[in-house]
């Protein structure tokens, strides 16, 4: 009698193990969003050289999925800080920000961005998360583009364990 | 030393405006009385062909008097000779001519020195801020201008 009510289900997980995946929407949404990343390149100094050749076919930043810069905040789902920020132009930061359409992440990149770096004076933001949420910081002055890399790994594991918002 | 061509002649049209000179490595330096600027760089543009403003700005000398000293890097291209010339202002008198009328590009740097120092530029028809926001209150390069202050449009005081 037990075994005329196992067997279907026995049968049904063999016949289901080599042709069907199980996982969480959450993580599939994850894997999707981690590799298809465009970007909002918000480039206000001398760390855009960095980027620039990160971006570029040596390093390549498409291997991982984020190749397709957007000059529309619409249409980004990153926004990279690359640069120093000054007190001038962070409500334009911030508004840029608040037209990004969610999901949306932000990396600091660099140490100006991160947290003023060299210029602690009257014309500085002593870091982007006094104005705007951070997601990843990338340190060096300039980071080099394997750090750079770094950085757009670690972003893509928390988008890959992240909770995504979909209901 | 001897002195050069551009300082004997503005003294002949002008004999109180050279204060000063000196030269050093090449690098020629004539300290003009401020209120006498445009005369002297009338002489200079007209009759020695300095056609080039390279740059105009300010030193803060605090706490000597006079306390501010402008200075103006002429070039003329056509020979590659230089001329550096300083022109003192008192603090309660921070004003000088503009040279907006010889060298169009004066006109921005005028306003970065209006913008970091507070000089006051007569003749000039648009002194604004060039740099910093108009909500910003003070002139930061200036000696006296707290090191730590800040004036954020947003966020954190510091």
């Amino acid at each position: 009698m037990s075994e005329l009510i196992q067997s279907p289900t026995m049968d049904m997980t063999r016949s289901l193990s080599s042709n069907v995946m199980t996982t969480r929407f959450d993580k599939l949404l994850g894997w999707a969003r981690k590799y298809s990343l465009f970007q909002y390149p918000f480039v206000t100094a001398c760390c855009g050289m960095e980027f620039m050749s990160t971006a570029c076919s040596h390093y390549d930043l498409d291997r991982f999925g984020a190749a397709f810069p957007r000059f529309s905040p619409r249409q980004a789902d990153v926004i990279w800080v690359v640069g120093t920020i000054s007190h001038k132009i962070a409500p334009v930061l911030k508004t840029i920000y608040e037209q990004m359409a969610d999901p949306k992440w932000v990396v600091s990149f660099g140490a100006c961005a991160s947290c003023g770096g060299p210029y602690d004076n009257y014309a500085t933001v002593q870091g982007i998360d006094t104005i705007i949420p951070v997601d990843v910081y990338i340190a060096g002055c300039p980071p080099r583009p394997e750090a750079v890399l770094d950085g757009l790994l670690k972003l893509q594991e928390l988008i890959q364990n992240q909770k995504h918002e979909w209901k | 030393m001897s002195k050069f061509p551009e300082h004997i002649a503005i003294e002949k049209a002008n004999p109180t405006a050279v204060l000063d000179w000196h030269e050093r490595f090449g690098d020629r330096t004539l300290i003009v009385e401020a209120k006498q600027i445009v005369e002297v760089v009338r002489t200079l543009k007209d009759a020695f062909g300095y056609d080039m403003l390279v740059d105009l700005t300010c030193v803060d000398y605090l706490p000597r008097r006079p306390r501010f000293e402008m200075v103006y890097h002429f070039l003329n291209v056509e020979s590659k000779a230089r001329l550096r010339v300083k022109a003192q202002l008192e603090e309660s008198h921070a004003r000088v001519a503009s040279l907006m009328e010889f060298y169009p590009i004066a006109d921005w740097f005028e306003r970065e020195v209006w913008d970091l120092f507070g000089i006051k530029f007569e003749g000039h028809t648009n002194l604004k801020r060039i740099m910093l926001y108009e909500e910003f209150e003070g002139h930061p390069l200036r000696k006296d201008y707290p090191k730590t202050k800040r004036q954020p449009l947003m966020g954190p005081q510091n």
